[in-house]
């Protein structure tokens, strides 16, 4: 039966259906139409600027013939008078899934893929640029009925799963026609994101750095493809070739990532169209300096119920401002000049898409720029200006009658034609009845007034100053409505009113009386009181200023650097000089200018720092705060994945740190893996955006790791296919990948080395971004920071790297280095170690917290670290332990949180001590910095104030206003009748070495 | 062969490496003067001395108004500093050894409504990670079991014991329960949004935990036959010989437990964590409800906090009128509860007297675990669990203990951490 249905469907479908001229045809005659469809007396937008104040539009199959004042109407035209109506070209989406069904999962497991599931494709199930909606697409009537009503005419819609997905097709939602026809370009743009497949379940990339390292790698692998060094065959890589002269579409999602995948595109020349996240706002000059084109979501959060207030006290501030603000996302965008287009994909439902468009408009958005982001801007950005976007000459007859202006909330959308085909959303010949009224009935007489959308009016009645509860419909020219005429509601005692609309003005009908009686009524319009009624549509509420990061302790502007002098401080110099009373301290220029006794500087500002200790600012060698992912875990080495790809500048725990006196940190990939990523080390310069954090002079580090977490010990009992499971597999990685490392070099060197009629006809070798990482370390220019434990593996990778004829940089944690503290001392690697952590696994059984008291003594450079963005805002009580345990001098203490980890990361001629000429990166402490008591009062970066204790209590204070006003406009909103969302509070995970998350969000 | 040697050698040192000797009786009595002595209630006595004989102490006062020749034994102690033993509320130490192997966890019984689960059977008196604590002045724990909405029964130990009978100054002191949370977290694995959005069975939960009480209160108040083992467990809470520790964070939640406990006749209550405790100081302070509050190491609770909020929160109910101990619980709770006097020394920091501080981990945390008649304070008659540190015990540069003694018994405050530092650094001196 069902069956059945179906075919019936089909058959019944196809009568209806376009044919190509050259099929064969069964059911009937050929036909041919190639009569004009005139619209005339129109107000007509050509082109977003190009408007037609009383026009003919002209068209013939399919596409526009002729527009503008005086077209003469040829005689075989059927003519359509539009009394004034306007025309507008229809909407484009350019970033949609229409049609494409999700990818189908695979059966769930618990043991990891690590190997791709398909053969002759490229080595990463997530890359798929072979992928074409074309063949995936098949018509859905419901959906393009919605995105007609809504006033979309074309889309380009993809496969929505995967890194790389491959080429969107762009498809004309015209509902009378086969897909031959539908389809305007079969490969229209090339889709990518930072999302994994969900029809694959191999594991690499885990983390979105690694889905930055897959793409740069893959580019690399096209370039050498291309050349014809390959031996096999790969159908990703020649897809990806294929597809590189399309448009490149970037689903982002993110203010930040729209940044991240705009870097990666700058590598390799791609200017990638980003769709964005509705966020770009919130770093606006970033995404100015992208110089990028956007597609631009209007997603814009409900406002949160807050009619509890514990809950409503737990929604976060930037959740709240991101509320207030969101609206304004396209106007800030179209102020600022970038180019942007404008998508529905990110609303669930389109009726939502029309309310945000409404109100970006509302809020600022110039109506001329929101009318190209929906038409000329797709078409262009698309490369299809001269097939859709406008309704020039010779252009897709795609085009919306409206009542007039459509970006107006009082507008009627009538009809939105395809490709010359009408589809109907409110029918034209619907007489509007909206306005006040005198209702007379009965000899009674009511106030009424009509008003919203024509198809779905509203009923408001009133008798004197009551409102009485009434009921309207109004379909295919009927108006019935109903009403209590006592207003009581016990009593169902109702006047029931019909009429046939036939012209505008009064309105008269039958009544049904609550006798059951009947009887005329009349409705007397009033003269116009639109003037009125403008005033009462809705006010823009206060848009709250931007803070950076726009969220609590955010900041209106960046701190500046300043002329400081600290007078009469204790100054803990770090250095030889020792701890020095009674100092001055000039900062200037962000640096140290000078420090002595009785300085003076001409427009310095003082800072009375007697009774206070001025120390360097503390620098955390091993942190995991400020970034979006941690581990990339899908390798047992993942040498090609930086921490610098994922610097999140939004992350509380900077100005945490700040608050701790730490001005510069190194964050560290995780420990998933022997060999993990490459480090990203960040000034603390809170407000700053990602490129922004990273320190200039910065060293270039990699992160090792040993012991359980890389053999997956604590990983579950599912986890244990990945090579190494064994500290002796473990060398052997480390082995095998600097011996590979090694002939990589030898290779690209003889390679280099021949002359260029030999290079012509010999293969080049692949360039390995993972490969090149390593080669980095065995000549010297990259150093190695090893998460370690125990001592067996801490001096077997010293071994390893003696082989290899290089050093280990940095052992951190290094719990059991005061075992191996001789060797150590001899291979010349320093210590980075906790200062009293234990028993919480069993390769820390041993560890002790006088391990950096006996490393130190051996004459290591011993660092104390956090691991943990909570312990990181009291290293100095961290580093204060070493005196209790194993009988540290204060001095000695001390370095081991400034000048040490400096000297630890090659950067201790710029920062980690107060010295002439040195980074001017301070902290003012209330106390001796190694006591309990000790609270930072002023953290400077650079000769910038980034925290101030007072000033961080002032905006608590702050906070709690903004919140409480947020929170009054948000009742004032659920009062209007906006739609509310449950409050939910967002939590922000803590990164440690074994985190294992894509990416925060 | 020379292997077999290394072998023999290794499983020799790790007996050597054992747990330390727990110390004999006192025998002799002893006077440690010329201290400054922290009495544990908020006051000092300067050039002090403290006598003690059979475990108790017998002097405390002026170094110069003592008679020495009472005391076999006279500790010169002049400069130093003499404290009560610090006490650890709501604290797991010896019941797991090391996090993440499995069998050495038992910390928390599978169930719900637990008040029969014991902690004291499974507390380890040898475990390597309570001696730890001793050369910090941590010298006494509460041990209490996790998990379940009624987790199970603590009790309070000293750190000093060949087994968990010796271990136990008072048996069975509280139960504890962890109030449902209004609020639940987004299961992601189910498509749900991780972030908090509101638990719809916070009054079912709570409706559940009223129910128990009372069905056990019935069950006490008849012939209790057949015999139930959780209903027998509760008896405590209602005769007022145990305390209800309810484990419990928010504003709201506390708000809610504080009126559950009185609807259920339980009238002796302790919040435990209290992290919106500082919003509702009135009404803890007023019902004379103490606070354990939640160690000021670990993060705001949320971005829009004040920062420093985790460090003054004891401050901020101290001045409200509540009294307050600290809870060490979190992450890498037992190996960190040796900083217990770190965590009241950065709640001085934020608003807070330097012997107040001190209270909260002795005379207040003795009093919420009702064993106040026999410890927390330096004063005759009560045990002599104490200890001499070099400095302020509260801050970590002079936190260095050269004595400790626990009911007068002089213990070791060796540890295998201790061990192996003198034996590494021998190793290297030797060179």
């Amino acid at each position: 039966m069902k069956i059945k249905l179906c075919i019936l469907a089909l058959f019944g479908c196809s009568l209806s259906l376009f044919s190509q001229e050259y099929f064969p045809q069964n059911d009937g005659v050929k036909t041919e139409n190639s009569n004009y469809t005139a619209f005339k007396n129109a107000k007509i937008y050509v082109t977003p600027t190009n408007i037609i104040e009383n026009g003919v539009l002209l068209v013939q199959n399919g596409k526009v013939a002729a527009v503008g004042s005086s077209v003469s109407i040829p005689e075989n035209s059927v003519t359509i008078d539009l009394n004034g109506k306007s025309i507008y070209p229809s909407f484009i989406d350019m970033c949609s899934d229409f049609g494409i069904l999700a990818p189908k999962e695979p059966q769930k497991s618990n043991t990891p893929q690590y190997d791709a599931s398909r053969e002759g494709y490229y080595w990463n199930d997530h890359v798929m640029p072979e992928n074409r909606a074309v063949e995936k697409f098949s018509f859905e009537e419901k959906r393009a009925k919605e995105l007609l009503d809504a006033g979309f005419g074309v889309v380009n819609t993809h496969i929505s799963d995967g890194i790389i997905r491959g080429s969107g097709a762009l498809i004309a939602l015209n509902e009378n026609t086969t897909n031959s026809e539908r389809i305007i370009a079969e490969d229209a743009a090339q889709f990518l994101s930072f999302e994994k497949s969900k029809a694959s379940r191999q594991a690499y990339p885990t983390s979105l750095m690694g889905a930055i390292a897959l793409l740069r790698q893959m580019y690399f692998d096209a370039q050498w493809y291309e050349a014809g060094n390959a031996e096999g065959k790969d159908l990703s890589l020649e897809a990806l070739i294929k597809n590189r002269p399309l448009p490149q579409i970037f689903i982002a999602d993110d203010k930040l990532n729209d940044l991240r995948a705009d870097n990666l595109g700058d590598e390799f020349k791609l200017n990638y169209i980003i769709k964005g996240g509705g966020n770009e706002f919130e770093r606006i000059d970033e995404i100015v300096g992208t110089k990028a084109s956007y597609i631009i979501p209007l997603n814009f959060p409900d406002a949160y119920d807050v009619t509890d207030p514990y809950m409503a006290n737990k929604i976060s501030l930037e959740e709240m401002l991101l509320w207030n603000q969101a609206p304004t996302n396209p106007k800030v965008l179209a102020e600022n000049n970038v180019t942007f287009a404008i998508t529905a994909k990110d609303n669930k439902k389109l009726t939502d898409f029309k309310a945000n468009l409404l109100k970006a408009i509302a809020y600022g958005l110039d109506k001329t720029t929101a009318l190209e982001a929906l038409t000329t801007i797709p078409a262009s950005l698309l490369n299809e200006s001269d097939e859709i976007g406008t309704l020039e000459k010779g252009r897709y007859a795609n085009f919306l009658i409206t009542s007039g202006d459509i970006f107006d909330k009082e507008t009627t959308l009538y009809e939105n034609w395809v490709q010359g085909n009408k589809h109907v959303v409110n029918n034209m010949e619907t007489i509007d009845i909206r306005g006040e009224y005198t209702l007379n009935i009965n000899s009674e007489s009511y106030a009424l007034s009509l008003s919203g959308e024509l198809e779905k009016i509203k009923s408001e009645l009133k008798k004197g100053a009551t409102k009485i509860a009434s009921n309207i419909t109004y379909q295919n020219g009927w108006l019935h409505l109903f009403f209590n005429p006592n207003g009581d509601a016990d009593k169902d005692q109702f006047i029931r009113l019909s009429s046939l609309i036939a012209s505008e003005g009064n309105l008269k009908g039958e009544a049904v009386l609550t006798n059951g009686n009947t009887t005329n009524w009349t409705a007397i319009k009033k003269t116009s009181q639109e003037k009125e009624k403008e005033t009462e549509t809705d006010e823009i509420p206060k848009v709250f200023p931007v803070t950076y990061p726009n969220k609590a302790f955010g900041l209106k502007s960046l701190p500046q650097q300043q002329t400081i002098l600290f007078k009469n401080a204790t100054v803990w110099t770090s250095e030889d000089t020792g701890i020095l009373q009674n100092t001055d301290v000039l900062v200037k220029n962000g640096k140290i200018a000078s420090m002595g006794t009785n300085l003076s500087a001409s427009g310095a500002k003082i800072i009375d720092a007697t009774g206070k200790h001025l120390t360097a600012g503390i620098i955390d060698e091993h942190s995991h705060i400020a970034a979006a992912a941690i581990n990339e875990a899908g390798h047992n080495s993942s040498a090609e994945v930086t921490i610098e790809d994922v610097v999140n500048s939004e992350d509380a725990d900077i100005y945490r740190n700040l608050s701790g006196g730490v001005t510069t940190i190194q964050i560290l990939h995780g420990s998933a893996n022997p060999i993990g990523g490459r480090s990203a080390i960040i000034k603390l310069k809170w407000g700053e955006d990602p490129t922004g954090l990273l320190y200039k002079e910065r060293s270039k580090f990699i992160k090792f790791a040993l012991g359980e977490n890389v053999k997956q010990s604590n990983w579950g009992a599912s986890q244990t296919i990945r090579f190494p499971q064994t500290r002796m597999g473990v060398e052997q990685v480390f082995t095998d990948y600097f011996q590979r490392a090694k002939e990589y070099s030898e290779q690209w060197k003889a390679y280099n080395a021949l002359s260029s009629s030999k290079k012509s006809r010999t293969k080049a070798p692949r360039y390995d971004v993972e490969m090149e990482t390593l080669a980095e370390i065995l000549n010297k220019e990259r150093f190695i920071t090893c998460h370690s434990y125990v001592q067996s593996e801490i001096n077997m990778l010293m071994k390893v790297a003696e082989k290899f004829d290089f050093n280990i940089n940095t052992f951190t944690h290094i719990l059991e280095g005061y075992k191996v503290a001789d060797k150590m001392k001899e291979h010349g690697v320093g210590g980075s170690t906790f200062s009293d952590w234990w028993a919480y696994k069993f390769e820390v059984n041993d560890a002790i917290p006088y391990n950096a008291a006996i490393m130190h003594d051996q004459g290591i450079t011993v660092a104390i670290n956090s691991d943990d963005g909570e312990m990181s805002r009291r290293l100095n009580q961290e580093a204060a332990k070493t005196i209790k345990y194993g009988g540290m001098s204060e001095e000695e203490a001390w370095k081991m949180v400034t000048i040490n980890p400096a000297k630890l990361l090659h950067l201790d001629t710029h920062i980690g001590s107060i010295k002439e000429g040195k980074d001017a990166d301070l902290v003012l402490w209330s106390d001796h910095p190694l006591s309990v008591y000790a609270i930072a009062e002023k953290t400077i970066i650079e000769g910038a104030v980034y925290y101030d204790y007072e000033q961080m209590q002032e905006a608590e204070t702050l906070i709690r206003q903004e919140k409480n006003e947020l929170v009054n406009m948000m009742i004032r909103a659920k009062n209007n009748g906006v739609k509310t969302q449950a409050p939910k509070v967002k939590e922000d995970e803590a990164f440690h070495c074994n985190t294992l998350i894509y990416q925060l969000k | 062969m020379k292997n077999l040697i290394y072998i023999a050698f290794l499983m020799i040192t790790h007996i050597i490496l054992a747990q330390q000797t727990p110390a004999s009786p006192q025998t002799t009595s002893i006077l440690i003067t010329g201290a400054t002595i922290h009495i544990g209630n908020g006051t000092v006595v300067e050039n002090g001395a403290v006598g003690f004989n059979d475990g108790k102490i017998t002097y405390v006062g002026s170094a110069s108004a003592v008679d020495k020749n009472e005391f076999s034994q006279v500790i010169d102690a002049v400069g130093k500093h003499i404290y009560p033993g610090f006490i650890a509320l709501n604290s797991t130490l010896g019941l797991v050894e090391i996090d993440a192997v499995r069998a050495t966890d038992d910390e928390d019984e599978i169930g719900s409504l637990l008040p029969h689960i014991r902690s004291l059977i499974a507390y380890n008196a040898e475990s390597k990670v309570v001696e730890s604590m001793r050369p910090n002045g941590v010298l006494m724990g509460q041990v209490t079991p996790r998990g379940g909405s009624i987790s199970g029964t603590s009790s309070v130990v000293q750190f000093d014991a060949w087994n968990w009978e010796d271990a136990a100054i008072k048996v069975d002191d509280a139960i504890h329960m962890n109030w449902p949370n209004s609020l639940k977290r987004g299961r992601p694995w189910r498509g749900e949004d991780p972030g908090l959005k509101p638990n719809e069975d916070y009054t079912k939960e709570i409706d559940g935990i009223i129910h128990f009480l009372m069905e056990a209160k019935a069950y006490l108040a008849g012939n209790q036959n057949p015999r139930n083992l959780p209903y027998e467990a509760t008896k405590g809470l209602f005769d007022g010989t145990q305390k209800l520790f309810i484990h419990v964070d928010g504003k709201r939640e506390i708000t809610d437990a504080v009126n559950f406990a009185k609807k259920a006749g339980i009238e002796k209550i302790v919040v435990v964590g209290g992290d919106q405790a500082d919003e509702v100081s009135g009404l803890l302070a007023s019902n004379n409800i103490p606070v354990v509050v939640k160690r000021p190491h670990r993060l705001p609770s949320s971005d829009d906090e004040n920062i420093k909020h985790t460090f003054m929160l004891a401050s901020l109910l101290s001045k409200a009128g509540v009294l307050c101990s600290i809870d060490p619980s979190g992450s890498m709770e037992r190996m960190n509860t040796r900083n217990l006097p770190f965590y009241a020394g950065s709640f001085a920091a934020y608003g807070m007297a330097k012997e107040q501080a001190v209270q909260l981990i002795t005379e207040n945390a003795a009093k919420i675990a009702g064993v106040d008649k026999l410890v927390g304070t330096i004063e005759t008659g009560k045990d002599a669990t104490l200890f001499i540190s070099e400095g302020d015990a509260l801050d970590m540069r002079t936190n260095i203990i050269s004595k400790a003694y626990i009911q007068g018994r002089d213990i070791s405050l060796e540890t295998h951490q201790t061990e192996l530092w003198k034996r590494y650094t021998e190793k290297y001196g030797k060179k």
